[in-house]
């Protein structure tokens, strides 16, 4: 009776335990499922032991009660493993389950889940290609005006008129930021026209790979304009990596060499009205880009123009007009008019209580 | 007031940062200079003890003689000492901008375009659900470049531009309370830790 009434007390082993290779992934990386014991709320946790062909099982990991799943990530691929779970409570362990089937990790080439995203990928970039090769048969490609941009000219000419230098700040970012990449696209041809004009430009940078691309990028400018002896290599510069050091470094620069024209143009952080507000007491004319959403007020706030997030992209091909920067604003343009299509006949669907298109996007 | 040494330099240091809102003069030159040459200071060690031994030195230790080749392309960089061979700077730039572009675009497709878009579509008429969905199509239409703001295109950017700009001012509001907390931090310094004015 003592002995029927202890098997009855004794806690109850998972049952149902899976083994797979854990999908999309690297290699290296088993799965293993199981039913939740029938006592589970009694437990503490749950055991996982491995095995491969002929040794014994090994203890591999453990799980808190109410999971009932693991990843064993120290497995070597194309070896085949078996898998067993056992229960336990503070003091006691359950009998082991039955053994898994055999399983064998392999790495994936190709993530599944990610097909929307290739599929997007192609479908925007063949836009912007298509865009490009039509703007290189010479065809019109209209682009709206952009107010900042307007009046880059007006802030080159004026720092001339004055005798005074032009400060270009390309942003705190490194070189793999969308923002720096069309920073220094928009240097390309503030340097052209400071070199036309034969007005010194100033370039302090916060990242060596993006001194680095600022320093070709004003000499080739003075370069394509046949004056390369305009070119000091002195002005195109790093300063620090420290954030607020460097605030405090342009700060001192507009303070002490007066530039006529600031152009902060790039990503910004939390220094950005630091150095929108200095350059505003010095008196000079301000434009300012950023797609830093956080930091556009203080921009608009303390600067005379602000180029805002998208048109900061556009910048480069609406001040240059080259066929290949305007093929592919031309080709954004038709990517946003698929956003706006997706967005709408999503919504429409979503109202009708269809989340077909809201599924699509799963990630 | 404290006898702590290194309080007074903080002290000092920050009023000479203060005194910039006068005139530039040569007090912040020096605390500006000074904060510069630290912070890079502070930057060649941080790289030399978290890159340079633990991704360089160490693995070479361990014979793992493949760092060779992203070492070599990496000291390429060095080129730009020399400018007969400073085009081949060019290829570790190349290659940090290709590789750094290719892995963050379909993160961006992602999380900024595809995630946004499952979050914009609808699914109920409630208020808060409209004002997403309005404000996204104007703002949108509002970056649209490809046509003149003239007539309705216009006026669905103007609204755009309206819901751009309550954002910015919510924005505004938001960090404008954090810089000032900065700023009492600063004070508390000055009046707590090195007059003991405040408790």
């Amino acid at each position: 009776m003592i002995f029927i009434f202890a098997l009855w007390c004794s806690i109850k082993s998972p049952d149902g335990v899976r083994a797979y290779d854990t999908p999309n992934d690297a290699g290296k990386s088993i799965n293993i499922e199981w039913k939740l014991a029938a006592d589970d709320s009694l437990l503490v946790g749950y055991e996982v032991f491995r095995a491969t062909n002929n040794d014994t099982f090994q203890y591999v990991g453990n799980v808190v009660s109410g999971n009932r799943s693991f990843k064993d990530t120290k497995v070597e691929d194309g070896l085949a493993y078996r898998y067993k779970i056992r229960s336990k409570t503070t003091n006691e362990y359950s009998d082991f389950s039955l053994p898994s089937a055999q399983v064998v990790s392999a790495p994936q080439w190709y993530h599944k889940g990610k097909t929307i995203t290739l599929i997007g990928l192609l479908l925007f970039s063949s836009l912007i290609l298509g865009a490009i090769v039509y703007a290189r048969k010479g065809k019109h490609l209209f682009i709206r005006r952009i107010a900042g941009l307007d009046e880059l000219d007006e802030a080159v000419g004026r720092a001339t008129e004055m005798g005074k230098p032009l400060l270009y700040v390309p942003g705190l970012s490194g070189m793999t930021d969308i923002a720096t990449i069309a920073s220094v696209n928009i240097l390309s041809q503030v340097a052209r026209k400071t070199a036309e004009y034969s007005t010194p430009i100033i370039v302090p940078n916060r990242d060596p790979i993006v001194m680095t691309v600022t320093q070709e990028v004003v000499k080739e400018a003075y370069l394509e304009k046949g004056r390369p002896e305009g070119y000091n290599a002195d002005n195109v510069f790093f300063l620090t990596d420290s954030q607020f050091a460097y605030a405090a470094g342009v700060c001192g620069i507009m303070m002490r060499d007066k530039p006529a024209t600031n152009l902060f143009i790039g990503m910004f952080y939390a220094e950005s009205l630091l150095l929108a507000e200095t350059g505003n007491m010095t008196g000079a004319i301000q434009i300012a880009g950023t797609d830093a959403v956080t930091q556009l007020p203080f921009f608009i706030t303390a600067c005379d123009y602000t180029i805002m997030g998208e048109e900061l992209y556009a910048a480069s091909a609406y001040i240059s007009k080259e066929p290949l920067l305007l093929g592919s604003i031309k080709g954004q343009d038709y990517s946003k008019l698929i956003v706006l299509f997706f967005i709408l006949v999503g919504s429409i669907f979503g109202l009708m209580g269809n989340r077909v298109i809201i599924s699509l996007f799963n990630i | 007031m404290t006898h702590d040494i290194w309080i007074w330099a903080g002290v000092v240091l920050t009023l000479f940062i203060f005194s910039s809102l006068y005139k530039d003069n040569p007090f912040y030159r020096f605390a500006e200079r000074l904060f510069i040459g630290a912070t890079l200071g502070y930057a060649i060690a941080l790289t030399w003890h978290n890159v340079i031994i633990p991704k360089i030195v160490l693995p070479l230790q361990h014979h793992e003689y493949i760092l060779i080749i992203p070492l070599c392309f990496g000291l390429l960089y060095f080129s730009r000492f020399f400018p007969k061979q400073a085009w081949l700077s060019r290829w570790p730039m190349a290659f940090a901008i290709g590789t750094g572009t290719g892995i963050s675009l379909p993160l961006v497709i992602q999380a900024s375009l595809f995630k946004q878009l499952q979050g914009t579509m609808i699914t109920s008429f409630t208020f808060s659900n409209i004002v997403l969905l309005v404000g996204v199509i104007t703002t949108l239409t509002y970056f649209f470049f490809s046509t003149e703001h003239k007539g309705a295109v216009g006026k669905i950017a103007r609204i755009g531009i309206w819901f751009i700009m309550v954002s910015f001012g919510a924005a505004f509001g938001y960090t404008v309370m954090a810089r000032v907390s900065l700023l009492i931090g600063r004070f508390q310094f000055l009046l707590h830790d090195w007059l003991g004015l405040i408790k």
